[in-house]
């Protein structure tokens, strides 16, 4: 039958999970090991529902793999909205805290569902599924494995679905972008290296003598990724039957390992993986080359090897010493260039194509995301000056700094790819409708606009009421004046995110009416140039 | 240009780019991290500090879950305005014995690294329960249901042992009488003289108010009233900790 190891792999671990719901040695992790329970058996009846005895279609070893692929794309654009609702709400929350539900909607448990949904569901599955794509069209290679592209797929989910419902519950670990307990850690553990195996296997078949550019990206993204997860969630479990354990190290160690490990997953989570998609699907749209093959080695070697300084830059005036955070100073600021060197080196790509920002929106889309991330790069050095910092620290600014990177950077370019992804996969003519996409461009930048400007005036407000001195040298405001100060701003974040979030929507209808293959008949965004009339 | 055109050879090797991506990528952390733990001056010579008690412990882990640290801070800048409104800078001998430490990224609420002592149990207890009833500006959350929850306490010995399989010196006593010190520390009637001999300067009172149980709150307000009160910082030498 077919999948018949499949379904008795599933259907073991679904018996294992429901033993472990049994033995539990707390609540949570019986509650935990239920859902996962649950979760396998759903997917071991799937498989057993879509099995059929006919022999099995023998297949062309040198076609694409793109099953995988699909359901990833899918899924991004679900986990996007779902990631987008869920930060509508946690802002919805701070702007009228009655919104907060005790126990499993508090804020402290919906924040890092949301971080986790944006960064790791929707951010993971764009990664995911842009890089088996690119693997394949650059390598001219079937991804490499059988149904190992399947594995990683589906086991990343489980991670995601492992993760989010613990923190609902209340387990986590206490450490931002790293909150998922030690066996869901040890889970991505083992889906991420056999991702890692999928992709080198895949450049190791390859039928192009060259590794083309966007794969030196993700390949860097995918180590990384690998080492950083390993070390910072490095921790001695209470039981093997249950949710807590102890982080290995603590403290002011504890500190920058975390921090090494925060802000890496921005620089290659959210960075080099992402340069890997603007590699491929920028000048694949633009129909143009890479501006400068020579300036894309710089960007990728000076990129890795700067990034991983810059961690201390979130630790300045705390317990770490200065040496560590004069180096991490030093790097942040250095980063800059490599940073704008990938900027110019993408935006250039578009030289002799400029017009198609005018009729394309996919391009226009991706132009946008680009140009987001040369303005974050440009404020993240600036921010990591330790005198600057002072200022914007502990305030609102971060938080709007993280959202100009994320939905105008990371956002817009997988948006990009997903367009750009969805007709080609399910071979339809062109997109179900590109007004919506033009819709979807204006909602989305109206909306980081908003957010992020916002963000700004609250965070520098914020600071400088922090740190108001009247003449009399006493404190001008007190904690609590300065968090009522906050209330506009934070109605009006959620404004920005809304807007963002219905971009998100309208993406999610278009995709899936293309899916289901519709065109729209509808007015070309640009009317044909007007004739000219000559006269005689 | 020439190095750059044989950037031509990793292109074409696999192997060769994982391993130069590795290596490149492996240094920063390195270099900044490892010395930390060598570097005998990275945490300052205090007195006082001392491991959690249970309670305390069980507190934090309940501060952890919550993810108090997505909006309170622990960690205390040397600034004027901060050192007036919060206390003297956090050292890094504080948080030696956090397993994970809780230093946080952002400032919703006010840092807490010294909310110890601060203010009665009951205020935290009444604010925790309702905290617009005591702040009508704060936008925290309620966590009534903690004075509702029954602490489980029944791998409170393994979370001492694990801590001290990642470097927390709790003795073997400590382990052994964890369950007996945590109930203890949360009864103001009972003999706290076992719990005294292992934990210097420990706080034993009801904290929540309600002696029929040792509920979550008990645990998260004993764990609040510890925090940023353990260094004795009259016998502390600044200028011989300058780092």
């Amino acid at each position: 039958m077919k999948n018949s190891g499949w379904i008795l792999v599933l259907a073991v671990a679904t018996f294992g999970a429901l033993v472990a719901a049994g033995l539990a040695q707390d609540d949570l992790f019986r509650a935990h090991m239920f859902i996962l329970t649950l979760t396998l058996g759903v997917g071991t009846l799937y498989l057993l529902r879509t099995g059929s005895f006919e022999p099995a279609v023998p297949v062309d070893p040198d076609a694409y793999l793109d099953g995988p692929i699909k359901v990833g794309t899918v899924l991004t654009v679900f986990w996007g909205v779902v990631g987008f609702l869920v930060g509508v709400v946690v802002a919805l929350q701070m702007a009228y805290p009655d919104l907060n539900i005790e126990p499993w909607f508090n804020f402290g448990r919906m924040r890092p569902l949301h971080t986790s949904a944006v960064v790791f569901a929707f951010g993971g599955s764009a990664l995911l599924t842009t890089s088996l794509y690119v693997v394949q069209r650059t390598t001219r290679a079937r991804l490499f494995g059988g149904d190992l592209a399947w594995f990683v797929m589906w086991g990343y989910q489980l991670f995601i679905v492992m993760a989010a419902t613990g923190y609902l519950l209340g387990i986590s670990q206490g450490r931002e972008y790293a909150e998922p307990e030690w066996y869901v850690d040890i889970w991505l553990t083992i889906v991420w290296v056999a991702y890692l195996v999928l992709f080198l296997g895949t450049l190791v078949k390859r039928k192009e003598p060259h590794i083309y550019v966007a794969n030196w990206f993700y390949l860097a993204f995918i180590v990384t990724v690998a080492m950083l997860h390993v070390v910072n969630n490095l921790a001695v479990p209470v039981s093997f039957l249950g949710v807590k354990s102890y982080s290995a190290f603590s403290g002011v160690q504890d500190a920058l390992t975390q921090w090494w490990y925060g802000h890496n997953a921005v620089g290659f989570f959210l960075t080099a993986g992402f340069l890997g998609m603007m590699y491929y699907f920028l000048p694949k749209q633009a129909g143009r080359p890479v501006y400068s093959y020579r300036l894309s080695i710089i960007h990728f070697w000076a990129l890795i090897f700067l990034y991983i300084w810059a961690g201390p830059h979130h630790l300045y005036y705390t317990a770490l010493p200065d040496w560590a955070q004069t180096l991490g100073m030093v790097f942040s600021i250095m980063l800059w260039m490599p940073s704008w060197g990938g900027m110019i080196n993408g935006l250039l790509t578009l030289r002799g194509a400029w017009d198609k920002i005018r009729t394309d929106p996919i391009i226009r889309m991706m132009v946008v995301a680009v140009a987001f991330y040369g303005m974050s790069t440009f404020e993240g050095p600036v921010m990591s000056i330790r005198s600057v910092n002072a200022l914007s620290h502990y305030t609102n600014w971060t938080i709007g700094h993280v959202h100009s990177g994320a939905l105008g950077w990371v956002g817009m370019i997988s948006f990009g790819a997903v367009y750009f992804l969805t007709p080609r996969l399910w071979n339809r003519e062109r997109l179900y409708s590109l007004r919506m996409v033009n819709w979807h461009f204006w909602l989305a930048t109206l909306g980081i606009v908003i957010y992020a400007a916002v963000m700004w005036v609250a965070g520098i407000t914020q600071g400088l009421m922090w740190r108001e001195y009247n003449d009399q040298g006493f404190l001008v405001y007190s904690f609590a004046e300065v968090v009522a100060a906050m209330h506009p701003y934070y109605v009006l974040r959620a404004v920005g995110g809304l807007l963002y979030l219905a971009g998100g929507i309208v993406m999610a209808v278009n995709v899936a009416l293309t899916i289901k293959g519709h065109v729209r008949a509808e007015r070309p965004l640009v009317p044909a140039a007007p004739q000219m009339k000559l006269a005689a | 240009m020439s190095i750059l055109d044989r950037h031509d050879v990793i292109e074409r090797n696999v192997t060769l780019l994982l391993v130069l991506s590795l290596l490149v990528v492996a240094i920063g952390g390195i270099v900044e991290i490892a010395p930390l733990f060598f570097f005998q001056n990275t945490i300052e010579k205090v007195d006082g500090m001392r491991p959690y008690t249970p309670l305390e412990l069980a507190g934090r882990n309940i501060y952890v879950r919550e993810g108090c640290y997505v909006c309170h801070s622990q960690m205390i800048r040397p600034f004027r305005d901060e050192v007036e409104r919060y206390g003297h800078y956090s050292l890094a001998a504080e948080s030696m014995y956090d397993h994970p430490f809780q230093w946080g990224s952002a400032r919703t609420g006010p840092d807490l690294a010294r909310v110890g002592d601060r203010y009665s149990s009951q205020w935290h207890v009444d604010h925790l329960n309702d905290p617009r009833a005591v702040v009508p500006e704060s936008i925290m959350p309620k966590y009534a249901f903690l004075g509702q929850t029954t602490l489980d306490t029944r791998l409170i010995g393994a979370d001492l042992s694990a801590n001290a399989m990642v470097g927390v010196p709790y003795s073997q006593a400590m382990i052994d009488n964890a369950k007996a010190d945590l109930f203890a520390q949360a009864n103001p009637n009972g003999d706290p003289s076992g719990l005294e001999s292992r934990y210097a300067k420990v706080r034993v009172e009801d904290f929540d108010g309600d002696p029929s149980r040792v509920t979550e709150m008990d645990a998260l307000v004993a764990y609040l009233q510890v925090l940023g009160t353990m260094v004795d910082f009259s016998s502390y030498d600044e200028s011989a900790n300058n780092r």
